[in-house]
């Protein structure tokens, strides 16, 4: 067989007491896509961490095409021509594509030059670059995009990506497959971290599976299937199919009327939207990206201005109260929760040098007549959230930005879930959760329609949303392009309404 | 090859330990710079440092009352800074406060009872303070002006206040404001136990705990860090975020005028332009140097009055000039605030 690429032997790093990899060897060659699967925080990041010169193993060898190599920082890594897309993007806010993707390259600025070979790499493999552009004027995708540039433009021939798709559109996620594809075609070694199985299917040649550090296995995508990869993952069997209760006696909790939405720039967010979330249902809400979901979510949490229109919460005894021009704080005590889980997963809802039991207190802090805290319940409820979700943390008293990705967001959803609402409102709340993790959120979720509650749940894989979710409520460019029953309709008809094919007229 | 980690876990001990290390190291370094310098002989400069400060009972406490104020000024500025609003200003909300006290001393003499002009005077005093500081809070919440700017300008409004008043009271010309009340000690904090300063270390003591508690343990004091931390985050979970500026900015203000009263009516019962001395500067190194921990400050507070009294002692008995101190105190605070990047951060040597 072929030399590999990177060959990791025995490789162990530890932070303080936690083990993140614990005596892992892996492979990758050339000219293939290795899926690294793993729980959330099982060690992917560490581990791809130490090959692209982040961090350094306690022990262990690093061997690039069969030559043992020593990579103290990313300048080492990129000598040996390795690449790594992180999940958070390390770019200037107020430089264009180009000034980034030459930035830190000793070089005369020749941005002529820079530009002409952009636009080079992007023809060979198909990207979509303005290198005019300015950070701060690109979506995520575009972000995402400049970064893989930039580290090809470095001549990077092992590339890494960390959670890619965790924040694009399905749509994106296809282009940056066929990107990948074609880069793996030129015989470039890639190394993908996704929590998507089905990605996992459609993409990789070879996976492999960590499991608390320790490396279980590789398998070839070819010869194996979800459930297996997931068994594998998550050490015992798991069940891959999402209940669906029958919503028991729905009422109206929540009436949105006519809601007009216009942003600071005089752009249109939301049009004339109505719609009626039921106690006891789960209203999926479904759109591309910017299509009006977090204005919706914000305007009936209270943080967003509204134009015109009506929000009402309906209480039990039937009384109609107008949540616009609330307070966000009162709308919280009405029993509204939002959580929502931005694309940098902390910044809205979490503070990140603050432990998990002050951030449980976020929520619950003013309760009480007190002017003191009360810190008592939000540990107990700390407690409960690591240990029924399974976040792994040295204990409760451990600042939330010393967890890993998902695990930070385990901490967000389950202080949300928690709170015992009566409307509750999640937005990507599984958004880079592995899928064991996503299913508890599930889970989670199903058991609030027990009790009575409305849920609204955007979310961004149709699949989950037309198996988990009652009804769903299509917005294409603010507008309502449509509202289906899930237990009889199917994808093809939700994708085509979220671009108005077909959709009510307008 | 050098290589520079973050430390994942920083033991209480080691941090300590290294701390320790670092003054050590900082006076040695400061004896070898003396002695090139003077020629003199180490030991006993640092011999006639402690003697500066502790040789004589007066000496004693009056580094015990430098140190209340200076603390009770950091204590002022810590809600402010942790919530990351930048309040230079600390040096004119003590000044207005004590301006505010004397002039109730000047206009009012002894036609009052002692104790109601004091309680008038501490009330004046802290509402002054408040609202210096109150004035760029609420711009600050209102429209997002820059604190920074705004509060250092406030400094020079009071100092120019105070020399106006000085100037209208004392029309003979000498800008210099004598003692007020002197025959009656109208006004004045009385003694306690025989100690004129005793009264003064106890309130500052009490608000030492006050603050303490406040910052940990109250709702108040939480807002104050969720605010600091992440503004984000306090609006989206409903924090009026305009509010706990503007309240904070107060309670800040209102601390260094109580600062200011103290000065007036406990320590030099008079008023001038250089009361603060610099203090509303010093009082954020002592509270950063604490990592905002009240009762850290009341350590830094002390290491810092005492270099300072302890270098102007040594320039006094060795004749040196004024500036040896200031190259004392600047060199241990190097190695103090140095010492935190080791306490942070480690420092490997590997192969390449
Ligand atoms: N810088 C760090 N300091 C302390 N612990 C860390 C650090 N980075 C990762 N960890 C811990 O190491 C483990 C593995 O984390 P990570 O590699 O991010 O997981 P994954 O990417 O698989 O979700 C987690 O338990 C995480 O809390
Ligand atoms: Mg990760």
């Amino acid at each position: 067989m072929a030399v590999p690429a990177i060959e990791l032997r025995n490789i162990t790093k530890t932070f303080g007491s936690v083990v993140a990899n614990d005596n892992v060897s892996l492979s990758v060659y050339r000219g293939e896509i290795l899926a690294l699967l793993g729980e959330n925080g099982s060690g992917k990041t560490t581990l791809m961490n130490m090959i692209s010169g982040i961090y350094h193993q306690d022990s262990g060898e690093i061997f690039i095409d069969g030559k043992e190599a020593v990579i103290n920082s990313p300048k080492d890594a990129f000598d040996y021509k390795i690449g790594m897309i992180h999940q958070h993007f390390k770019l200037v806010d107020v430089f264009t594509a180009a000034e980034n993707i030459v930035l830190g390259i000793r070089k005369t600025l020749d941005l002529a030059g820079t530009k002409k070979k952009i636009q080079e790499i992007c023809r060979k493999y198909g990207f979509e670059v303005n290198p005019d552009q300015k950070i701060y004027d690109m979506t995520v995708s575009q972000k995402q995009t400049v970064e893989i540039v930039k580290v090809l433009y470095r001549g990077a021939d092992i590339l890494i990506l960390d959670e890619p798709t965790a924040v694009l559109t399905p749509q994106e996620t296809d282009r940056l497959f066929a990107v990948l594809r074609n880069m793996r075609n030129d015989g470039k070694a890639i190394v993908i971290i996704t929590h998507k199985m089905h990605e996992v299917e459609a993409l990789s040649d070879r996976v492999a599976v960590l499991r608390k550090g320790q490396f279980i296995g590789t398998l070839k995508t070819s010869e194996t299937d979800a459930q297996e990869m997931t068994n594998m993952m998550v050490g015992h069997q798991v069940s891959l199919n999402i209940e669906r209760p029958e919503p028991l006696d729905p009422k109206p909790r929540l009436v949105v009327e006519n809601l007009t939405v216009v942003d600071q720039d005089g752009i249109k967010k939301l049009d004339n939207v109505s719609f009626t979330a039921n106690s006891g249902e789960i209203l999926g809400i479904a759109g591309i990206s910017g299509c009006g979901q977090k204005e919706l979510l914000e305007s009936i949490a209270g943080l967003q201005p509204v134009e015109s229109g009506n929000i009402y919460f309906i209480k039990n005894d039937g009384e109609r109260e107008q949540l616009i021009g609330l307070e966000p704080l009162k709308i919280k005590e009405l029993g509204v929760a939002l959580s929502f889980v931005p694309e940098d997963r902390l910044g809205m809802g979490l503070v990140a040098n603050m432990d998990l039991v002050d951030n449980m207190m976020l929520r619950s802090y003013t309760n009480g007549k007190s002017m003191f805290t009360d810190r008592k319940s939000p540990t107990k409820l700390a407690k409960q959230v690591v240990d029924f979700l399974e976040v792994i943390t040295p204990n409760v008293f451990t600042p939330v930005r010393k967890l890993s990705g998902g695990n930070v967001q385990k901490v967000l959803v389950g202080r949300e879930i928690s709170n015992a609402p009566s409307v509750l409102m999640t937005a990507y709340a599984t958004r880079g959760l592995d899928i064991n993790s996503s299913y508890t959120i599930y889970d989670m979720i199903n058991m609030q329609k027990d009790r009575q509650v409305a849920v609204l749940y955007v979310g961004e894989d149709l699949d989950v949303l037309l198996e988990l979710c009652d009804k769903v409520l299509v917005l294409c460019g603010g507008k309502v392009s449509g509202m289906v029953d899930c237990r009889n309709t199917d994808k093809h008809t939700v994708g085509a309404l979220m671009t108005r094919l077909g959709g009510v007229k307008a | 090859m050098i290589y520079i980690s973050r430390r994942t876990d920083a033991p209480l001990k080691k941090a300590v330990a290294i701390k320790a290390f670092a003054i050590l190291l900082s006076l040695v370094v400061c004896a070898l710079v003396l002695f090139v310098m003077t020629r003199l002989n180490p030991l006993d400069i640092y011999i006639a440092m402690f003697k500066g400060s502790l040789s004589t009972q007066r000496k004693f406490w009056a580094l015990l009352q430098n140190t209340a104020i200076l603390l009770c000024i950091s204590l002022a500025v810590t809600p402010a800074f942790k919530m990351k609003f930048w309040n230079l200003g600390a040096e004119g909300q003590v000044l207005i406060g004590a301006l505010v006290s004397a002039t109730f001393m000047f206009y009012i003499q002894d036609s009052w009872p002692s104790w109601l002009l004091i309680l008038v005077m501490l009330v004046a005093s802290v509402a002054a303070g408040l609202i210096w500081a109150g004035i760029p809070g609420y711009f600050k919440a209102r429209f997002g002006t820059n604190e920074t700017l705004f509060t250092l300008m406030m400094n020079y409004v009071a100092i120019q206040l105070v020399k106006f008043c000085i100037a209208v009271w004392v029309p003979n010309g000498s800008s210099v404001m004598g003692v007020l009340n002197r025959q009656t000690q109208c006004g004045w904090i009385p003694s306690l136990f025989g100690q004129k300063y005793l009264i003064n270390i106890l309130i500052v003591a009490l608000l030492t705990v006050l603050m303490y508690i406040y910052l940990k343990y109250s709702k108040q004091g939480y807002e104050i860090s969720v605010v600091g931390e992440s503004e984000k985050t306090a609006r989206y979970i409903g924090i009026n975020v305009k509010k706990v500026i503007l309240r904070t900015a107060c309670i800040s203000g209102a601390i260094g005028g109580l600062a200011g009263f103290l000065l007036c009516a406990g320590t030099g019962h008079t008023v001038s332009a250089t009361l603060a001395g610099g203090n509303g500067f010093t009082a954020v190194l002592v509270s950063w140097l604490a990592k905002f921990n009240p009762f850290g400050m009341i350590l830094t507070s002390l290491l810092i009055v005492f270099l300072q009294k302890g270098s102007g002692e040594i320039a006094q008995a060795f004749r040196l000039s004024d500036n040896i101190s200031d190259v004392t105190t600047g060199i241990i605070l190097f190695f103090i605030i140095g010492s935190e990047f080791f306490i942070n951060y480690k420092i490997h040597l590997r192969r390449k």
